[in-house]
This record gives C-alpha cells, sequence and structure tokens, in this order.
C-alpha cells in the first residue's frame, strides 16, 4: 500500500484594525454597547452608500506585497447576494474575479526544506453583523428562543487570504499560520487574535495518492486556534484515509472541530443560496491603486519570516529559530549575537529566561552583558538582572556592581579561609589548571549566598593564588 | 399680493423675483401652494404627504418619494417601506435645504420607480392635469404633474431609463436627465445603481438649469460622483453654430404616433430657422439593442437594492408564524407590488450562476458599444433630438395588462440613459390636445450646451404649459 498525501488549503479572515469602518465611518472596536457603532451605511437605510476606507485599501495592499502578491492595476468590488440577518444590505461587498492582491508565494520553511505556499488572493471585504441567538442556553441558533443582531462589527474591513492546496501536513498548516499571523502583527494592520475572531481560519482538507489528481476535500470551520486547527486536520486526514482503506468514498461537507473529542460534527448550514449572484458593485468605482504608492510599500516591507528562518536556521536548530521568528523575538536573538553570546544561549536567553520582556524595550547590548556574566552570578541575581535590562536606561556593569557584595575588606578574609581549606585545588591551580579558578569563585559566592559580586571575586581569588 | 398668488402660472424663476422684491414671504408663497394642492390635488393625487412650512427664504419645492427626507417618511411608493422615515437628508434633499427651498411635500411614484405611469404605485395613481383620464408618466408622474398642474414651482425626480423625462413630455413640462456622476445618489431609495440619477422637473429650461445648479456637484458620499462645470442660465435665443444630429432610428421607430412624429419634425425644422445645422444620422445598436440591455441590467441590480427589504429593521413587517425565512417571504410577498417583483426575479435570473455571460455580462458588453456608438455621433454633432415619448399620454389601464408595451414607452429614453448622457425634454406642441416631449441628448456634462438650445427652442416655440383646461 502507498502513502496518502495530504493536500490541505487554508482561508484566512483577518479584521484590519483601522480606526473605522470599510464603508462608512463609524468607529472600529470591541466593547460597545450593541448597535451604538451604526449609521445608515453599515444599517443600510435606503439610500445609503459606501464610501471606501483607503486606509484599508492600503493594509491589504501591504499585506499583498508581504505575501508576495501582484497588486491589481483596476481591482473590483463585487456584490456576493445572500439573506441573512447579520448582513443588512441583502449582499456582502466583496471583490471576486479581480481581487487588489493576488498570485504570491509565501515561504514556510520545514524540516525538509523550503515548501512554497501559493497565495490564490487576498482581497478586501466586509465583515458580517454579530448574531446572539437567545435562551435555549447553548448559545446556538436551534432551540434558542430569539436572535439578537449586533451590527457594531457589521462593516469592519476584512482581509480575506487564500491559499493554493500546497500545504502537506498539519503540522506545515499550522507553521504556516504561525508565520502569516507573525506578517500581520508585523505590518500593524490587525490584531490577528483568533480567540478574539480577529483572526479566522478555514481548512480545505483531502488526501490522495502522490501523483493524483485532487480528491473530494471536506472544509473545516469555525476551529479557534492554530493548534486545534492542526489537530483537526490530523483527524479529518486520518478518518479520509481510513474511508479510502476500507473501500468507502468521502462526500464533500462541510465540519466543525471539536477539540475537546477530536470529533468532526457536520457544520450547520446558514441555509444560504450556493449561488451568490456576483456582479460588479455598481456604487463604487474600481480601484486603482497608484504603482509609485506599491513601490513605496514594498520598500518598507519587513524581511520575510522564511528567510529570516533559513538564516537563523543555519546556526540554530529550525524548530527553535521557527519559535523566534514565529514569537517575532529574533531580532532581540540575532541582536544578542552580534553583541558575541553564542547562538544557542542566545535563543535560550530569548526564548526561556527574557521570554516576558518586550523586545522593543531592550539594549541587546546590555543584556548581552548580562549573559556574559550569568556563570558568575547568583541564579536569582542573574533572572532580576535580565528582568531588569528592559527598563529605560539600563546599564549592565553598574546595575551588577550595585546589586553585589564587591568591598575587598569584607571578601578578602574569605578567600583567604576558601584557600587555606583547599590546599590540594591551590597546588594544582599553581602548576597550570587554571580552570580551578571558577570553583575557588564558586565557594565564595557559596559563603556569600550568592550575593557577592562575581568579577570582583574573581579578580580577588587571582590575586590571592599569585602570591 | 398676499392671498391672490396665481401658482397655475408661476415660474420658479418668477417666484424667486417676487420673493427677492419682498413682495411676499418664502412662507406666503408655500402656503399659496398648499392652498393649490388643497384645491387642485384631490383629483391630480401628485403628492403622497404634503410638509408644513419650517424654514427657508427660496422657491419652495417637490421631492419625489424616492428622494430621503430626514424626519418625513419616504416610501418610494411602495407598501414595504409605509411608515419608515429617514434619520438622514438624501445629498439633494441637503443642498435644497441649504440653498434655503422649503419642501412641499412627497410626490407620487411608481413602486421603487419602477413603471412609466405611475400606476405602480402602492398608494393608486396620478393623473395627468392635460386630462385627468389619463396618465401623467412615470416613474416621476407625481414631481411631472404636480409642476404642470401649478402645485410645485420645480420639483426634483429620478430617472433610471426615462422616469424624468418621460412624464415631463407627457405633461408638457421640462425634464432634465443629468450626466450620470453629476448629481449625488446618497439617500436616493436605490432602484438601478449604475443608471438612476436626479434631477429637475421644471416649467421652463432656465428654472430647470437653476435647480440643476443647486443639486449637482461631487459628494464624498456618493463615490460615482465627477465635479461639474458651472451651470450657465440660457440666454441666447438662436441656435448659431450648433450642429444638430437627428438619429434616424429615434426619429422612425416603430410606435412613434404621427402626431407625436409631426410635432417633432416642426421643432426640427425650427433648429434650422434658428440657425443651427441639421443633418440626419444613425444610431443603430443602441436603439435595437437599448431596450432588452436595459431590461437585463436594471432588473439585475435593482435585485439586488431590493434585498434590505426584509422587514427586519424598518418599513413594514408581515404577521409571520414561522421562522426567519417566513418573516421574510411573508414581508417581502405583501411588500412588494408585481412590477417589483417581477424585476427582482428576471434580475435574480440575469445573475444566476451559468446564465451571468449570457445576460448580465453581454448586457454590460453592448453598454460599452451603445456608449461607443453615441461618442462617435458628438464628434460631428452638440445635440442629437428625437421625440423623448412614441406616444401622449395613454388612458390608464392601456398598458398595465401588458409589461412590455409599457416599457416600449422608454423606448426612446433608455439609449442615451444607458450611456449615462444627460437628456432635456422639452414641450414641442400637441398632438390631440396633449402635450409632445422633444428630446435633447448631448455628450457627457453637456448640461450647458442642452439648456442653451432647449431655451432657444422654448422661446421660439411659444408652448404654454398651462394645461388647457385649467386656463
Amino acid at each position: 500500500m502507498t502513502a496518502w498525501e495530504p493536500v490541505i488549503g487554508l482561508e484566512i479572515h483577518a479584521q484590519l484594525k483601522t480606526r473605522t469602518k470599510m464603508f462608512c465611518r463609524c468607529e472600529v472596536g470591541f466593547g460597545f454597547e450593541p448597535n451604538a457603532r451604526t449609521c445608515p451605511v453599515c444599517l443600510a437605510h435606503p439610500g445609503a452608500l459606501p464610501v471606501p476606507n483607503a486606509r484599508a485599501i492600503e493594509w491589504t495592499v501591504k499585506l499583498g506585497l508581504a505575501l508576495g502578491c501582484e497588486v491589481a492595476a483596476r481591482a473590483l468590488f463585487h456584490r456576493k447576494n445572500y439573506f441573512y440577518p447579520d448582513l443588512p444590505k441583502g449582499y456582502q461587498i466583496s471583490q471576486y474575479d479581480v481581487p487588489l492582491c493576488a498570485n504570491g508565494r509565501f515561504s514556510v520553511p520545514g524540516p525538509d526544506g523550503d515548501n512554497e505556499i501559493g497565495v490564490v488572493r487576498a482581497h478586501l471585504e466586509e465583515d458580517a453583523a454579530k448574531t446572539v441567538h437567545v435562551g435555549g442556553g447553548t448559545g446556538r441558533k436551534v432551540g434558542s428562543a430569539h436572535s439578537l443582531v449586533d451590527f457594531n462589527r457589521g462593516g469592519t474591513p476584512l482581509v480575506e487570504i487564500v491559499t493554493a492546496p500546497d500545504v502537506r501536513s498539519a503540522d506545515e498548516a499550522r507553521r504556516f499560520l504561525q508565520l502569516l499571523r507573525q506578517t500581520i502583527v508585523e505590518l500593524g494592520i490587525s490584531d490577528a487574535e483568533m480567540e478574539k475572531g480577529t483572526l479566522r481560519v478555514d481548512a480545505n482538507i483531502s488526501v490522495r495518492r502522490p501523483g493524483e489528481g485532487y480528491r473530494t476535500r471536506w472544509e473545516l470551520k469555525n476551529v479557534n486556534s492554530f493548534s486545534f486547527v492542526a489537530r483537526g486536520i490530523e483527524v479529518a486526514i486520518a478518518r479520509q484515509i481510513e474511508l479510502y482503506e476500507s473501500g468507502g468514498s468521502v462526500e464533500q461537507e462541510t465540519y466543525d472541530f471539536d477539540p475537546d473529542t477530536n470529533a468532526l460534527t457536520p457544520h450547520r448550514s446558514k441555509e444560504e443560496a450556493d449561488d451568490y449572484r456576483y456582479f460588479p458593485e455598481p456604487d463604487l468605482v474600481p480601484v486603482e491603486f497608484p504603482s509609485g504608492e506599491v513601490e513605496r510599500i514594498r520598500a518598507e516591507l519587513p524581511e520575510a519570516p522564511g528567510a529570516r528562518i533559513r538564516r537563523i536556521g543555519e546556526t540554530l536548530e529550525l524548530e527553535a529559530a521557527q519559535v523566534l521568528v514565529a514569537n517575532g523575538r529574533d531580532p532581540l536573538y540575532e541582536a544578542l549575537v552580534e553583541a558575541g553570546v553564542d547562538p544557542r544561549t542566545a535563543a535560550n536567553v530569548v526564548l526561556n529566561e527574557a521570554s516576558a520582556l518586550d523586545p522593543a524595550g531592550v539594549d541587546a547590548k546590555e543584556l548581552a552583558r548580562v549573559v556574559e556574566a550569568r556563570s558568575e552570578l547568583p541564579r536569582e541575581t542573574y533572572l532580576e538582572a535580565i528582568a531588569a535590562s528592559a527598563s529605560a536606561g539600563f546599564r549592565a556593569d553598574a546595575y551588577l556592581s550595585q546589586r553585589a557584595v564587591s568591598d575587598e575588606g569584607e571578601l578578602a578574609p574569605l578567600i583567604e579561609r576558601i584557600l587555606v581549606a583547599n590546599p590540594g585545588q591551590v597546588e594544582a591551580y599553581r602548576n597550570g589548571k587554571e580552570g580551578l579558578l571558577g570553583f575557588f569563585v564558586g565557594q565564595v559566592m557559596r559563603e556569600t549566598e550568592g550575593k557577592a559580586n562575581a568579577r570582583v571575586v574573581s579578580e580577588l581569588v587571582r590575586e590571592q593564588l599569585a602570591r | 399680493m398676499k392671498g391672490r398668488i396665481d401658482t397655475l402660472r408661476l415660474t420658479a424663476e418668477a417666484a424667486a423675483g417676487l420673493l427677492e422684491r419682498g413682495e411676499l414671504s418664502a412662507a406666503e408663497l408655500h402656503a399659496a401652494y398648499a392652498e393649490a394642492i388643497a384645491k387642485r390635488d384631490g383629483e391630480l393625487h401628485c403628492y403622497l404627504r404634503t410638509t408644513p412650512y419650517t424654514g427657508g427664504a427660496g422657491v419652495p419645492i417637490a421631492l419625489k418619494d424616492v428622494i430621503g427626507t430626514e424626519g418625513v417618511e419616504t416610501t418610494a411608493g411602495s407598501r414595504i417601506l409605509s411608515g419608515y422615515v429617514p434619520v438622514y437628508d438624501s445629498t439633494v434633499a441637503a443642498r435644497c435645504k441649504g440653498a434655503g427651498l422649503p419642501l412641499l411635500g412627497k410626490t407620487n411614484t411608481d413602486e421603487f420607480a419602477m413603471g412609466s405611469s405611475t400606476e405602480n404605485s402602492a398608494y393608486g395613481p396620478s393623473h395627468n392635469p392635460w386630462d385627468p383620464e389619463r396618465v401623467p408618466g412615470g416613474s416621476g408622474g407625481g414631481s411631472a404633474a404636480a409642476v404642470s398642474a401649478g402645485l410645485a414651482p420645480w420639483a426634483l425626480g429620478s430617472d433610471t431609463g426615462g422616469s424624468i423625462k418621460q412624464p415631463a413630455a407627457l405633461c408638457g413640462i421640462v425634464g432634465l436627465r443629468p450626466t450620470y456622476g453629476t448629481v449625488s445618489r446618497y439617500g436616493i431609495v436605490a432602484f438601478a445603481s449604475s443608471l438612476d440619477q436626479v434631477g429637475p422637473t421644471t416649467r421652463t429650461v432656465r428654472d430647470c438649469a437653476r435647480l440643476y445648479g443647486v443639486i449637482a456637484g461631487r459628494d464624498p458620499r456618493d463615490s460615482t460622483t465627477v465635479d461639474v462645470p458651472g451651470v450657465e442660465l440660457p440666454t441666447a435665443e438662436d441656435l448659431r453654430g450648433i450642429k444638430v444630429g437627428v438619429p434616424r432610428e429615434l426619429n422612425e421607430a416603430e410606435g412613434i404616433e404621427p402626431g407625436v412624429k409631426e410635432q417633432v419634425a416642426k421643432a426640427i425644422a425650427l433648429c434650422e430657422e434658428l440657425g443651427a445645422d441639421v443633418e440626419e444620422c444613425r444610431l443603430p445598436l443602441s436603439v435595437e439593442y437599448g431596450l432588452p440591455c436595459y431590461y437585463l441590467i436594471a432588473p439585475a441590480e435593482a435585485s439586488s437594492n431590493l434585498a434590505r427589504y426584509d422587514g427586519v429593521r424598518y418599513g413594514f413587517r408581515a404577521q409571520a408564524d414561522g421562522d426567519l425565512t417566513a418573516v421574510y417571504e411573508t414581508t417581502r410577498d405583501a411588500g412588494f407590488g408585481d412590477e417589483p417583483k417581477r424585476r427582482i426575479m428576471i434580475g435574480t435570473y440575469a445573475l444566476a450562476a451559468g446564465y451571468y455571460e449570457a445576460f448580465y455580462g453581454k448586457a454590460q458588453q453592448v453598454r460599452t458599444v451603445i456608449v461607443r456608438e453615441h461618442a462617435a455621433l458628438f464628434e460631428r454633432y452638440d445635440v442629437l433630438v428625437s421625440p423623448t415619448s412614441p406616444t401622449v399620454a395613454f388612458r390608464f389601464g392601456e398598458k398595465t395588462e401588458n409589461p412590455v408595451a409599457m416599457y416600449l414607452s422608454d423606448l426612446l429614453t433608455i439609449p442615451s440613459c444607458m450611456a449615462g448622457l444627460p437628456g432635456l425634454s422639452i414641450p414641442s406642441g400637441l398632438s390631440e390636445g396633449l402635450p409632445v416631449g422633444l428630446q435633447l441628448i448631448g455628450p457627457q456634462l453637456s448640461e450647458n450646451t442642452l439648456f442653451r438650445v432647449g431655451h432657444a427652442l422654448e422661446q421660439a416655440l411659444g408652448f404654454d404649459f398651462v394645461p388647457e383646461r385649467l386656463r
């Protein structure tokens, strides 16, 4: 039996954090009174007309460029028609055959080399309102007494990113999503938080024999974390393989994934038509984004995460490089390495010991000095020093010398006592085993319960041994 | 002069003169029209509702009921919008307010501006002041009849395929459908967004130019609007230097009544007398395909524009037992009349997957052909002339049984609408005692030329806009 190859495509929606909505100037945001951020346009009163948000268009272009897309010279908005209470106009203004951005590639480094995931399109649309089902206890429509609609969210700019079916494993899907999210966050265009719904992911999953065409796919919806997406994909893959191998077939279906039970349950449809009757939105003119602006934005883009992972991966394990980049902590890592810290130590510092630090506030050179001194410092002091390094104007030397006992009058007798108590080691040191210096320093540190300034101790020990 | 104002003959320009000279106040002028309405609107039913004077120092105005007015019910002639009171002013209503024009009321219209006779109004038809047994045209029949009968000195209508020009023709007054994009659609109950355009309905061409000057101009709330050249009030009484094209297909189309042809031919001859170069030309594709393509594009856009009337947020909601779908279906079934339903169905079909390319997509391609065919003529001519309507005002019920016969009322106005071009209708004479309209079509943004030609002809024709039976 030959292996099965998973074929996965992802569809991601990210809410843009523009100040105002996509087609009206109502404020975007959370936590307002229901329907307090609405106007005739986003409530679809008769005669109201959409006026596009220029910032949202610019940000979509920015994201499209970061995903390697081409920007359309003349993009169109279309109407996507269907009835639902969260869609007051009876249509959503979206994009159809000429999206703002298309034909991109996004590189995802993996253990077997990079996979270039095709980005079919990145387009701009408006979010629907939020329906709240009241009564019945489950929060679901079925069984609820009635439904309420909060139009505050309605009309929020939403970018939709559709990948080609190029993703080959659940883990690769997870890594792609992490890097995509990081890119979105670094561009400053969205909070991209799945828990808050500002980032939403649907996955299309099928399996095939290598070399075959595509088989029937399942769509996975409403999953609210990257690891759940990955697990849902794994479950779907396993189930499809099982179906095929037991002689069955896969029917096209949309599922919800329950991470508590690992169950895939058929998604309750919105009873909406499959035919959206798309046509060009006659209330809007085509978007002709100036090519000069495209070049300006392109020049300001941060380096692609794939390239950063590859570069860091030359001196560090790929997984660590992925974690650094996916969390945006690679600039601090690279600055520490630049300042002389060895890569593995730097990664450990950035991801573990200094994981609570906001990299933006850290002077990497000063942090590097703390890291250099760590063998000479009691653990507690070291960690405190790291925590302190994010405060404004932090200077490692000044901080460490203040914190430590460095009074020679206090330390000298202690050192003398330790040397007397360890004649063998003193002998060996004097015969050339200079590595024993650390042993003596360690003894002093223990005696002082870690409070001594390791560098001062070290100098004093060396002096006394040289006598 | 108080109490003795004869609104029957008063033009907006003359009324403005009375106000400027302090011979009466704006409130008194408004009251005079209110009195005329009380006297004559029982018979004509031009108004769906009238409004009290609430300020403004200018000449009062009537607005077609598709034009949203803050605090004043706006139904678009439909039951589904009964009780809907806009929370905001349309841009044109705001501009009228800004110019100090007090509102007289909201005028009758075919439901959602879909029709050519006002017989599709959910609130009953309006009547033609020249013969109350006949329709005033539509959809803006309420505005046209009101201006014709002296129940408003001027009014605004909206035109998708002829809804300003055709009723103006049938009521013997002046109507302008402006260049698409010169007048904001913000706050206008949408019928077909790529065709809808608001314009003046007036008694003289100079009044028309004045009112166009009030409403035209770019609006940041309507992305499809453009900057508009300054409006020039016409004064010239000759047509020297003007090149007039007479498209054969628009002047010899099947269905044009002989009396209409005769009056239009007279007006064309007058153009030459006034010094214009007149020449026959051709517009074959636009006239053959304009109407069928219009009846794909307009219903397609309408099917989408009318989706918002679902009974959830405003307007009429039917009592429905059952789920959400039942609320939608019952509300829309009871709220919409036959014509909107017919167009929603046609439009839904024209946009359906598998049919889009053959219908809506193809119609849009033909539209480009129509634009080009007109543009080619405007390399040679300043204006094109033709009848506005193939017929004079018809009797109630004459065309209601046959929608296609009704659609043909707009055969001559639709091609230029499809091309986004401005068109002016002026009365050119009477046929069987009923007014005949002359249509003047110009290239984009040529409103000033249309005013000039229209004014010169109007002076030479000497048509009396007061209906004979009211004189």
